[in-house]
């Protein structure tokens, strides 16, 4: 098990098209050996088509597709270097667990006692030894899941594919398995690449975020410099919640921008901004609700509603309705309070694009 | 890169071993009788294709082993980019060689003067492809689809475009060759001129055309006839199976369940039993004809035999169809529409009338389209009963084996039957198409039907009973028939004709097979059993090809495997016959031909099996096992079969049941060394000997029965408790529901 083979991934100008239709435009993508790299975006914008893409289910229509430095463009699934973890696992319901794992050393041709044993040994990996006896249907999701995985990482491939591999389970569960297939990856350290279209689950897994946005790359990068420095709007407002509203560059000092919003004067990290206008980020807890003759920016809230551990708040003000969420639990504002709007340092960015 | 050189390598060598090892023409004795290797390599019919060209004299098999030698320096010396290329090249050009001297040189040498005058006259002509020819043949379409493969086609997966390949190569060499061999052959003279007379003769031929019954005086010309009975056994089976379907769900008939039992008759029934029982019965020497005119002092008469006849015997072969596919309709039908019309102030009867009836529009006209077809290609009924007064698919029989035999007017015959079923099928398809308000849906559909109306659910029930008890007599009377001295004239029991049939002695120490039934009923089974596993295994990787892969042509290669549905047995037979009497391939006489027959006449209700089967399996778990290093083939053997094990027992059921039952090919099929048991016992009718008739054929419904128990032992159960994604596809007892609804003739 220790002795996993790592590779590169290198997508070079992919196209895929599905008659007419064109799922991907011109993908380029180098992934690092050991890395963990997310494919994240909303529904149909082709996460899964460039995974299976790299999986060989499906061919691309134009440009290569490189793994661990070879050309794999022509080669068929199952002669490529790589495995893949299903969104439905996809393990096969008439073999036992065991069975499900023993499958794939099998096919690579491996003796059966051989590959019992180490299936045994990749069960253990994924603390299910003991259950190979078992059918997958008497197994809970989460079991199956991991059977899953370890029926991917036994063929000790360059890569290893995920496609949603969490959807099926329910919201806690999802986060103990992440880590644990986090854990399992640098314990490991195999490539992997994850589809998900939950941004929490990508920035909690991932080396590097890849955002796709209608068969195309929108922003690419580490977690923190997509959640801190979003590209485009979208991309902020994807990537946790965001209020995106016009603001105006009024000077560049070195590194840092001063933008005006209304009244309001705050200085952000430049990001290469120049003067005039341009749009401003504001993730929803980076904004100070203050009574109203604090000066700065005015507003009126609109809405209030009591979550528990926070009030989210509904406030109308010149650039727009903005949508707060204030830890402050204490101290409740109904609607129609008049407020004054102050920024946090973090959490706020001018959008160039 | 080791796979591609691994299947190269082993297509390579395959065309050696075609070449050099095996005898590259038919042996006459059989190929299988394996005593062509005592003269091998250098008898005249035995020699292998390296002896026939350089010592024989056929020097145009060079063309074939410099296309190998080819091949053989493209795997070595081409780089990687152009090979793929090369060896499509390579491997389509083989083939169409192969077909094309196939074609040109036959026994006399050229068949088309064109051949003399480029390369002059030939010293010897060629007979048809043997053993050697056929695995060249595999081996240049081997070497085409690896070519593909390695130019990524279809994921770069040789196995599947190979087995696309292979299946088109083979429906066009064993469905479309054949009946374009009979539309060539309608307008050929013996010899195989072009003499179109005969054909024109025929098409004009009254007997065929005439309209006399209409204007008065005269009987009406066989197309004509053919097409009156198919239109009244369509209507008549529909007619009774609604009202089969009618009392089944929707009274309080106390035997429900006996009534589904009616289904499973007719598959189990080879198809002129029916009318060999109505002999016993209303013939002129039956029990109910003696009974009657010994009652009322009347001459026996002949009114059985004939349309009439045959239209009795239809209705009782084909109306358990009908009400297998109608009984689902009737099903169909959601409870909330009506519980709806009712609310809305419609009486019982105007439910039916106006909501009811309507909504089964599309289902009744598939039930009346399967019985115009079924009736349309039904043979063993008009030929027990036809007497004189024939329909298309005796006078097909009879053009070839009758007194004066016309291959061209059964040609003719045969392309006006094919254009009946043919147009029958299309209108179908199209008139189905946007037309199905299935009212199935996935919402929980609470309610009941309402009842009927009163006086319909006495129609019905005064149909459905006294037919009931027919179909019941008739069938007492398959049973007891076989144990009856003479009908009519000695009624008293007898194991005799059982005896004839089916005596042995023991000689010897071992058993002496003494009955007259034996020879051919041991080749019926050893074909059946041949044939049933075939048919299941191209019919199921058909259906895999059609769910799972997405290639260029699937729509139409599907519409063409089902449209060979509509092609009636006696065409096919015909169209056989005409096929593979001579060279290029020549198997007329040899159980090869029989095997050929059923699987492809077979096939497509495999196909229909298994693609409803194989939607049920998630694709996501052949997927999953081609990312785990599993090539297709494996997928194939690993994951897919042990899902598909309901598919598989039904489709080895038909298949067999259909090798054993069915008639109208195998009657031009069959040969004195490979008879088979319909045909032998149509001869034992002929001959009057209906009393072995009966016994032979009930034992054929025995044997039957044990068989399909047998089947479903030996493929096994699935193993996946508790599994709900896979909700078991066609279980065993719905065969008969998925395979008659699609039979066709
Ligand atoms: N076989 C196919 N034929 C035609 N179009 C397809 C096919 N597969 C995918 N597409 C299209 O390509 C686009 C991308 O699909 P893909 O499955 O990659 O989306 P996705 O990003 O995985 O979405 P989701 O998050 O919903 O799974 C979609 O618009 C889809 O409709
Ligand atoms: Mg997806």
């Amino acid at each position: 098990m220790n002795g996993l083979k790592t590779g590169s991934v290198v997508f070079e100008h992919v196209r895929k098209t599905f008659g007419t239709f064109t799922a991907i435009h011109d993908l380029s993508l180098t992934i690092e050996p050991g890395t963990l790299v997310t494919l994240l975006g909303p529904s149909g914008c082709g996460k899964t088509t460039t995974l299976r893409m790299l999986a060989g289910l499906e061919h691309p229509t134009d440009g290569r597709i490189l793994i661990g430095g070879k050309d794999v463009t022509m080669l068929p699934a199952n002669e490529r270097d790589v495995s893949m973890v299903f969104q439905s696992y996809a393990l096969f319901p008439h073999m036992t667990v065991i069975e499900n794992v023993a499958y794939g050393l099998e096919s690579s041709g491996l003796r059966k006692t051989e590959a019992r044993e180490k299936a045994e040994a990749g069960l253990a990996l994924v603390g299910l030894a003991g259950f190979g006896a078992r059918l997958p249907a008497e197994l809970s999701g989460g079991q199956q899941q991991r059977v899953a995985v370890a029926r991917a990482l036994v063929l000790e491939p360059q890569v290893l594919l995920l496609d949603e591999p969490l959807s099926n389970l329910d919201a806690r569960l999802r986060r103990r398995v992440r880590t644990e297939i986090r854990e399992l990856q640098q314990r490991l350290g195999f490539t992997a690449v994850y589809v998900t279209h939950d941004q929490e689950e990508a920035l909690a897994v991932s080396d590097r975020i890849v955002v796709m946005v209608e068969g195309r790359i929108a922003q690419e990068g580490p977690p923190r410099a997509l959640y801190e420095s979003p590209a485009s709007s979208f991309i902020a407002d994807f990537m946790g919640e965001a209020n995106v509203v016009p603001c105006e560059v009024v000077g560049v000092e070195g590194a840092e921008a001063v933008v005006r919003l209304g009244a309001l004067e705050h200085r952000v990290p430049g990001r290469a901004a120049r003067p005039g206008p341009a749009k401003l980020a504001i993730r929803p807890n980076a904004i100070r609700l203050a009574p109203a003759d604090d000066g700065g920016l005015k507003g009126l809230v609109r809405h209030a509603a009591y979550l528990g551990d926070h009030v989210e708040y509904e406030v109308e003000t010149e650039v727009g309705t903005l949508y707060v969420v204030d830890p402050d639990v204490e101290r409740s504002l109904a609607a129609t309070t008049p407020v004054a709007i102050g920024l946090h340092n973090r959490g706020v960015a001018i959008i160039t694009a | 890169m080791e796979h591609r050189d691994r299947r190269v390598d082993m297509a390579l060598g395959l065309g050696l071993a075609g070449f050099v090892l095996l005898p590259w023409y038919r042996i006459d004795e059989g190929f299988y009788a394996f005593r062509w290797p005592a003269q091998f390599p250098f008898g005249a019919e035995e020699a292998p294709a390296l002896v026939q060209m350089a010592a024989q004299g056929r020097w145009w098999l060079a063309v074939v082993a410099a296309l190998l030698l080819a091949a053989a320096a493209v795997r070595f010396a081409a780089p990687a980019v152009s090979r793929g290329r090369l060896l499509v090249a390579l491997g389509a050009a083989g083939m169409a060689f192969l077909v094309l001297q196939g074609f040109a040189i036959t026994f006399g040498g050229w068949s088309w003067d064109i051949g003399e005058a480029l390369f002059g006259p030939l010293a010897t002509g060629q007979p048809a492809m043997g053993a050697g020819a056929v695995l060249v043949g595999l081996t240049f379409l081997f070497l085409f689809s690896a070519g593909l493969a390695e130019q990524g086609v279809m994921k770069g997966d040789f196995f599947v475009i190979a087995a696309i390949a292979l299946l088109v190569a083979l429906v066009a060499v064993f469905v479309f060759y054949p009946v374009l061999s009979m539309f060539v052959g309608s307008v050929q003279d013996f010899d195989g001129s072009f003499e179109p007379s005969g054909f024109m003769r025929n098409i004009r031929d009254p007997a065929i055309w005439s309209l006399d019954c209409v204007i008065g005086g005269g009987r009406c010309g066989v197309a004509w006839r053919t097409l009156w009975l198919a239109l009244m056994t369509a209507t008549g089976s529909t007619v009774l199976g609604l009202a089969f379907a009618l009392v089944a769900t929707r009274t309080r008939f106390p035997f429900k369940k006996g009534l589904r039992l009616l289904t499973v008759l007719p598959i189990i029934t080879p198809p002129f039993v029916i009318g060999l029982a109505l002999i016993l019965l209303f013939g002129r020497a039956g029990v109910v004809t003696t009974f009657l005119s010994d009652l009322f002092g009347v001459e026996p008469g002949r009114w059985l035999y004939g349309l009439t006849g045959i239209w009795i015997a239809q209705m009782l072969s084909f109306t358990p169809i009908s009400f297998l596919v109608l009984i689902g309709v009737v099903e169909g039908v959601s409870p909330s529409m009506e519980e709806a019309s009712q609310t809305l102030r419609a009486d019982r009867w105007r439910t039916f009338w106006h909501v009811s009836l309507p909504l089964m529009k599309p289902g009744l006209a598939n039930a009346f389209l399967i019985g115009f077809i079924e009736s349309m290609a039904d043979f063993g009924n008009p030929l027990v009963l036809g007497g004189s007064h024939g329909v298309l698919s005796t006078e097909i029989f009879f053009a070839v084996v009758g007194a004066q035999t016309d291959p061209s007017r059964a040609a003719v015959l045969a392309i006006v039957l094919l254009c009946f079923t043919l147009s029958a099928f299309l209108a179908q398809r199209l008139w189905l198409t946007g037309r199905n308000f299935a009212t199935v849906t996935g919402k929980g559909d609470g309610g009941v039907h309402p009842a009927l109306p009163r006086p319909l659910a006495i129609g019905v029930n005064a149909l459905v009973i006294p037919w009931t008890a027919f179909t019941l007599v008739v069938y007492g009377m398959i049973l007891v028939g076989g144990f009856v001295n003479t009908w009519g004239l000695d009624n008293s029991l007898t194991f005799a004709h059982f005896e004839r049939a089916f005596s042995f002695a023991f000689r010897d120490g071992s058993i002496a097979w003494t009955g007259v039934a034996w020879d051919s009923f041991w080749t019926t089974m050893m074909i059946a059993l041949v044939a049933a596993p075939l048919t299941a295994a191209v019919g199921l990787l058909t259906a895999y090809l059609i769910v799972r892969q997405r290639f260029v042509g699937r729509n139409v290669f599907e519409f063409a495997l089902m449209m060979s549905f509509a092609i009636p047995g006696t065409v096919i037979g015909i169209s056989y016959i005409m096929a593979f009497n001579l060279p290029p391939l020549e198997m007329t006489g040899t159980a090869l031909i029989l095997i050929a027959c059923f699987v492809f006449r077979n096939m497509p209700v495999g196909v229909r099996g298994g693609v409803a089967a194989m939607t049920q399996i998630d694709a996501s778990l052949d997927e999953a096992s081609l990312t785990l290093r599993a090539s297709s083939w494996r997928t194939i053997r690993h994951v897919v079969l042990p899902l598909l094990r309901p598919a598989i027992v039904a489709a080895l059921v038909y298949s067999f049941v259909r090798a054993i039952t069915s008639i109208s090919a195998v009657v031009f099929l069959v040969s004195a060394k490979y008879n088979m048991a319909t045909a032998y016992i149509v001869g034992l009718v002929e001959n009057g000997e209906y009393g072995v008739a009966i016994a032979y054929s009930s034992m054929l419904i025995v044997v039957m029965l044990v068989v399909i128990a047998g089947f479903q032992l030996a493929v096994g159960e699935r193993r996946l408790r508790r599994e709900t994604r896979i909700a078991a596809p066609a279980a065993v007892r719905p065969l008969p529901a998925e395979t008659i609804k699609e039979k066709i003739a």
